[in-house]
């Protein structure tokens, strides 16, 4: 045979060997079985580290304290009772909300001015502000803690020295709230910048052209032209961005550990305390799927959003 | 019986290759308690805050492990960032890890199910040495028997450390008189109350270097809370498992308590197991609660602090004196493959000599379980000054006890009142200006929830 593999004669029909043989001739030449055999390390890894560990947290999260008996949506029901669980519900929304929001804009803004730096020095102030979100996020937050410090905070330092008292930075529930929100925005706007900095140079030059001999003024530009055409990578980034944030321990963590009076637990921080530290493992999974509705909500009106605008763009 | 085929003598047949493998794969499941355990063990130790501490414990356990050929790994887990505690947990979810755990304080109950009971070795220990306080069998004996053998490494007390020469001049307290590096009891130290304690902070905090007592939810803050508690008989949860914070000995601690806060640092709500020893390092602070740990960096990093500090038992109460207790423990997980030779080797570093090796390598940071142990050399030798840690044990003298925060609440319910902080946090509420019936409410309301 021409390619050298060899069958006993008589066994099957020559008729049925070519159909056989054409058969998987096809199926391997299709494109979707290479892209599926080449996407299958992928898979694996995402079964592994993903799909198991979410559905272990599930199945975890309706056991009993001492994860020998079913108890359905018990600890759900207990959760939503506490009064503290109530508090770490309004801390996880305004911490993911306020940061998102913030970062976008920032993010939005910082986009356009380095879409304006010409040439080289774009590619110098594009590094430099990339830095925050470079750095490991553990790391540069213990050095935010550092300025945050009660009794060395390079912050109160300067307040000094303009004769102000100290200010509790990471001691007072609404203080406390900001500064976690803050070093959330500092970490997470470069990464905004850059999509919407990549979005803003795929907006097709003659737009603008024929914009601006409609008489379209730089404002109008900005929501007729180049809103629209970022809309898609705004509202990825935006999710993109609010599962991130959603799920956030390291920041909260280090700086006040869900202090002070839990007033800045977030869901991740939260499981951890009553999961890990306290021993309730089980209650500690309900905690953290509480993220998924919300999440599973804001991804379902996204995508949602992207699909009919691509659809749109398409016809 | 049929004879054997002659060609299967001495040949390998598929059958004979099953068995041979079946055979070998099972041996290492096989440990046979003898005067030379065998095989492989791993232990997983607490990596100690000072660093001789580690090398002093791989010494001792290369000797034991020479001596009764068994190949050991040793490993030296932080808490930093709660890894050890990630990493029981992580154990006990995989059924598979080390042999041999270190247990800090609540994790012998969290993780009861797979831990194998030690009380023949708990026996041989108590029968050499003595009794072991009440914390430690609060912690480690489940349903009548033990879990886990109390260890010195790692286990410390945390009494005031105050500064010698600040105490004296802002606030008349001569603790090197009170508290004198030798055994004896003095009247001075029968005037060692909550009383005495709150005008000594009143008095440092209008001299501008305030007590340093965290408000926060960590460790150091709890014990301290939990110590102010107990002194005043105030339990939050009963040891039957009631709700008991409804009552007027709770009530009389927090009017002790809404004094004090405002005495403390404006910061101390948000400080951390590091923020008091920071303070008094720097010499912002008065007087902190805290091992020794604090003064051994003052050592290294100002002198003229070190050589300032005296540590010294709690203030009495009410209901007498306690002293906070953090104690941490050694257990064989029940899937273990060398159960024998962990519990063997726990009960050789157990034995006086290393321990007393081991806490002299260490500047008698840990403190061993039993009482007989309780009279080592270097808590007199360490310097400077010479002495100031004599009474970081507890003597007899003391008249003290070890506590720790939310005993004798049932464990299940008190590593929650422990871990999330509960009495500190009741105390930070009352310095953001809550009123006690407020305070009251909301922990009723923490507590009915720890108790489902």
């Amino acid at each position: 045979m021409a390619d050298g593999t060899s069958v006993p004669i008589d066994v099957i029909a020559p008729g049925q060997v070519r159909a056989r043989r054409n058969t998987m001739q096809r199926f391997a030449q299709r494109r979707s079985t290479t892209g599926f055999f080449l996407c299958l390390p992928l898979i694996l890894l995402i079964a592994a580290f993903v799909i198991y560990p979410a559905f272990y947290a599930i199945y975890l999260s309706m056991l009993n304290k001492k994860m020998t008996a079913f108890v359905g949506l018990g600890n759900f029901q207990f959760l939503l009772k506490r009064h503290t669980f109530q508090l770490v519900i309004f801390q996880s929304c305004l911490f993911a909300v306020t940061s998102v929001v913030l970062k976008a804009v920032i993010g939005f803004i910082l986009a356009h001015l380095m879409h304006n730096i010409p040439g080289k020095n774009q590619r110098i102030w594009r590094g430099l502000l990339l830095v925050p979100w470079v750095i490991p996020l553990a790391l540069s937050t213990l050095t935010w803690w550092w300025m945050f410090d009660p009794s060395y905070s390079a912050f109160n330092w300067v307040l000094n020295q303009f004769g102000i008292d100290n200010v509790p930075w990471l001691g007072v529930g609404w203080t406390a709230r900001f500064c976690t929100i803050a070093v959330n925005v500092w970490y997470g706007t470069p990464f905004f910048m850059i999509m919407y900095l990549a979005a803003l140079k795929s907006v097709p030059e003659q737009l603008y052209e024929a914009a601006a001999i409609d008489g379209a003024n730089t404002i109008q530009k900005l929501f007729f032209v180049t809103l629209p055409m970022m809309r898609n990578i705004i509202a990825i980034t935006v999710l993109f961005s609010l599962i991130v944030t959603f799920a956030d321990f390291d920041i909260v963590r280090i700086l006040t550990a869900g202090g002070p009076q839990d007033m800045t637990h977030v869901f991740a921080t939260y499981a951890f305390q009553i999961g890990i530290q306290s021993g309730d493992i089980p209650l500690g999974a309900a905690d953290s799927l509480f993220m998924f509705p919300i999440l599973a909500f804001a991804a379902f009106f996204v995508l949602r959003g992207v699909t009919r605008r691509t659809k749109e763009i398409a016809a | 019986m049929t004879a054997p085929e002659p060609q299967a003598v001495g040949k390998m047949t598929r059958r004979r290759a099953l068995k041979v493998t079946a055979a070998s794969a099972a041996l290492p499941l096989v440990h046979i308690r003898s005067g030379r355990a065998a095989g492989k063990l791993s232990i997983a130790f607490w990596d100690h805050w000072v660093p001789a501490g580690n090398a002093a414990m791989q010494k001792q356990v290369d000797a034991w492990a020479a001596k009764n050929h068994v190949e050991v790994q040793a490993d030296f887990i932080t808490s930093n960032g709660q890894k050890n505690i990630l990493t029981i947990a992580a154990e006990h979810q995989a059924r598979t890890g080390h042999d041999v755990q270190t247990f800090p304080t609540w994790e012998v109950h969290n993780n009861a199910d797979l831990i194998e009971p030690i009380d023949d070795v708990m026996k041989r220990l108590m029968d050499k040495y003595g009794q072991v306080n009440q914390v430690c069998e609060y912690l480690a004996k489940v349903n009548g028997k033990w879990l886990a053998v109390p260890t010195s490494s790692g286990t410390q007390y945390k009494g005031p450390c105050g500064r010698i020469s600040v105490l004296k001049e802002k606030a008349g307290l001569d603790v090197v008189s009170m508290y004198p590096a030798r055994a004896e009891h003095t009247a001075a130290s029968d005037a060692w109350t909550w009383d005495a304690h709150y005008k000594a902070a009143e008095a440092c905090a209008k001299a501008g270097i305030p007590f340093a007592i965290g408000l926060g939810q960590t460790s150091d803050s709890v014990d301290f809370a939990g110590t102010l508690f107990r002194a005043h008989g105030a339990e939050l949860v009963d040891k039957d498992g009631n709700v008991t914070v409804k009552s007027d000995k709770v009530r009389a601690v927090l009017e002790y308590a809404q004094k004090l806060v405002k005495v403390l640092p404006d910061d101390a709500v948000s400080y951390d197991d590091a923020s008091n020893n920071r303070a008094l390092i720097s010499g912002k602070s008065a007087l902190i609660w805290n091992p020794p740990s604090a003064w051994a960096v003052a050592k290294r990093d100002a002198p003229q602090v070190a050589a300032d500090c005296w540590t010294f038992p709690a203030p009495t109460g009410p209901e007498g004196r306690f002293l906070p207790y953090l104690p941490y423990f050694w257990g064989v997980w029940s899937f273990s493959q060398n159960k024998t030779a962990g519990k063997e080797l726990i009960e050789a570093l157990m034995q006086r000599e290393p321990v007393e090796q081991r806490c002299t390598e260490v500047s008698g940071y840990d403190v061993p379980p039993f009482t007989t142990m309780l009279d080592f050399k270097i808590w007199s030798e360490v310097e400077p000054p010479k002495g100031t840690v004599y009474n970081y044990p507890i003597r007899p003298f003391h008249k003290a006890s070890a506590h720790i925060a939310a005993m004798p609440a049932p464990p299940e319910i008190a590593v929650q009142i422990y871990n999330r902080g509960t009495m500190p946090t009741m105390l930070a509420k009352l310095k953001s200006g809550q009123s006690i019936d407020q305070v009251i409410s909301w922990a009723s309301d923490e507590l009915e929830g720890f108790a489902r």
